[in-house]
């Protein structure tokens, strides 16, 4: 009643005062926000300004100082044999590992929203340990692997990081996939059933191009993971290093700067492909 | 399912190796030698992560909230923005910081240059560049979490709140803030274990002083070759990390956090 006749409610609070505080929010946030992306982005703009810097003297190290442009190491980017072949070992361990865990994840994650607790025991423990596959230090799981392969006698190499990294990846995997099938609705796979079609044909026809892009999402996820990984990796990798410990293995004598070339490159196939999934996306909607 | 399981159990099962992988001597008492040994990695291991992610809380707070409430027709390029650091590879960022933080690099050597700074200044080397670098190479991982809890707020809940006139000040802190809470929550855990783990910015940035617990992980396994001291330190490390996934867990529910990745 005293709300009624107060004058509050004849004129709204928001519609003078704060009004102006608002604008003032909306200059600032902005402001901020680009302040934030430009300090994210710096770093990346360093690296590519220094990959085209010249080195100093006969060593072919990158130097903190500048000493002028070239593009002299993008032309020569494979001319340091080791790095090349650790940057294929990365290519071929991410492909691998990427395949084996999309379809296992996916496995997972079909099981855990289709079947509950009496055909399928100790669902909640498998909930809690994809959680905790996320959730734990990654130098936890490099360690702990390291020590199972040496008491169980299997030398470190191609398989023993293939292992770890599909380890680490299908819990990805299967959460983004998992986040696809809650919405996924049955009748569809039913009526295939009903027009006479067996497991394995609804499932290649109906049910697997439905979930296709969860499972997309989540391999390109795993390959990320997968290339980017170092903690794991230095812990299995043994005298066959991946791209990353490789990298860090060399700073502590000097990173050649054709290491900057390879960020580089990386980085431009990476951003271009999310800006072009970002304007096919808009371009459906 | 069988690969599967296999794989679940043995992720499990080498979670600890504690006692002595190697061979079962049932030897309990590593863990306190351990932990007599390197009690002060632990401490600076939490005090760096603990810096690092309330840096990171407070940092992209803000931005998460303004792209999810503000964000608009460009929110997906705005996403793409705070993502943009995962494009590099983990290690070549960190050195990249290593390069801006260099004494003669890119920031210290112009501020040097005018004078803005003494020559003798130094960043490298300190644990003020490690924090600086932690806290740049896991702002991501603190900016997601809380976009997806800021985006996911009914906003007519908060229309509700200033229709029963509620000032702005109001709605944020009674509104906004609650519903964060689960998302703030989450952010902290996936930033603040796989800081505390890290050795990589420490290694890189911190030079020999300010040892991390992971670095000793690291030292122990790869370069003493004493693994069921490395294995105690990682199972503890572990612990640690469980508390604090075990606490989410009780309080939020396990599943939720999946929602914020």
């Amino acid at each position: 009643m005293s709300v009624v006749t107060s004058p509050e409610a004849v004129a709204p609070p928001d519609a003078v005062a704060p009004r102006r505080r608002r604008r003032w929010g909306r200059a600032l946030l902005p402001v901020y926000s680009w302040l934030v992306i430009a300090y994210l982005v710096f770093p990346i703009v360093i690296m590519i300004i220094y990959s085209f810097n010249k080195t100093f003297g006969s060593m072919q190290l990158v130097s903190f100082s500048w000493n002028g442009f070239t593009d002299q190491w993008f032309k020569q980017w494979s001319d340091i044999p080791g790095l090349t072949q650790s940057f294929w070992l990365s290519i071929r361990l991410g492909i691998t590992s990427t395949l084996i865990s999309t379809v296992l994840g996916t496995m997972l994650a079909m099981a855990l929203v289709r079947y509950r607790p009496p055909r399928f025991r100790g669902k909640a423990a498998f909930e809690q340990v994809i959680f905790l596959n996320i959730a734990a230090p990654e130098i936890v799981l490099g360690a702990s692997l390291l020590g199972m392969f040496v008491s169980l006698n299997i030398g470190r190499g191609f398989l023993t990081l293939v292992l770890s990294h599909v380890m680490f990846s299908i819990a990805y995997v299967a959460v983004t996939v998992r986040a696809r099938l809650a919405g996924f609705d049955r009748s569809l796979e039913e009526a295939a059933y009903d027009l006479g079609a067996n497991p394995w044909t609804t499932f290649t026809r109906v049910t697997l191009p439905l979930i296709m892009p969860g499972v997309l999402a989540g391999a390109l996820m795993a390959f990320a993971l997968s290339i980017d990984d170092f903690v794991t990796s230095n812990f299995l990798s043994g005298s066959s290093a991946p791209f990353p410990v490789w990298v860090y293995g060399v700073t502590r004598v000097g990173i050649p700067p054709q290491v900057f070339v390879f960020g580089t490159a990386i980085f431009a196939v990476g951003i271009g492909l999310a800006l072009t999934s970002i304007v096919l996306a808009r371009k459906k909607v | 399912m069988v690969p599967l399981a296999f794989m679940l159990s043995l992720s499990l099962k080498t979670c600890n190796p504690a006692t002595g992988a190697c061979v079962m001597t049932w030897h309990w008492g590593e863990f306190p030698s351990e932990i007599s040994l390197y009690h002060q990695e632990f401490i600076t291991s939490l005090y760096f992560a603990a810096v690092s992610t309330v840096v990171d809380l407070v940092v992209s707070f803000p931005i998460a909230y303004w792209i999810a409430f503000y964000g608009g027709r460009r929110k997906n390029f705005f996403l793409l923005m705070l993502l943009v650091p995962f494009f590099v590879s983990f290690v070549i960022r960190t050195i990249v910081w290593e390069f801006v933080l260099a004494n003669n690099g890119v920031v210290l050597g112009t501020l040097k240059h005018l004078h803005l700074l003494p020559s003798g200044f130094h960043v490298l080397g300190t644990g003020y560049a490690v924090m600086a670098g932690l806290a740049y190479n896991y702002l991501p991982f603190t900016a997601l979490p809380l976009y997806v809890a800021l985006e996911r707020i009914d906003r007519r809940v908060l229309e509700a709140a200033y229709d029963l006139y509620a000032t702005r000040r109001a709605g944020f802190l009674r509104v906004i803030l609650p519903l964060t809470v689960p998302g703030i929550f989450a952010a902290f855990l996936l930033t603040f274990i796989p800081m505390f783990g890290d050795y990589v910015n420490q290694e890189i940035l911190g030079g020999t002083s300010n040892t991390m617990i992971g670095t000793v992980i690291q030292n122990q396994f790869l370069v003493n070759f004493d693994f069921a001291g490395g294995a105690s330190l990682s199972a503890i490390l572990l612990v640690i990390a469980l508390v604090g996934i075990y606490a989410y867990a009780r309080l939020l529910g396990s599943r939720t956090i999946e929602q914020y990745l």
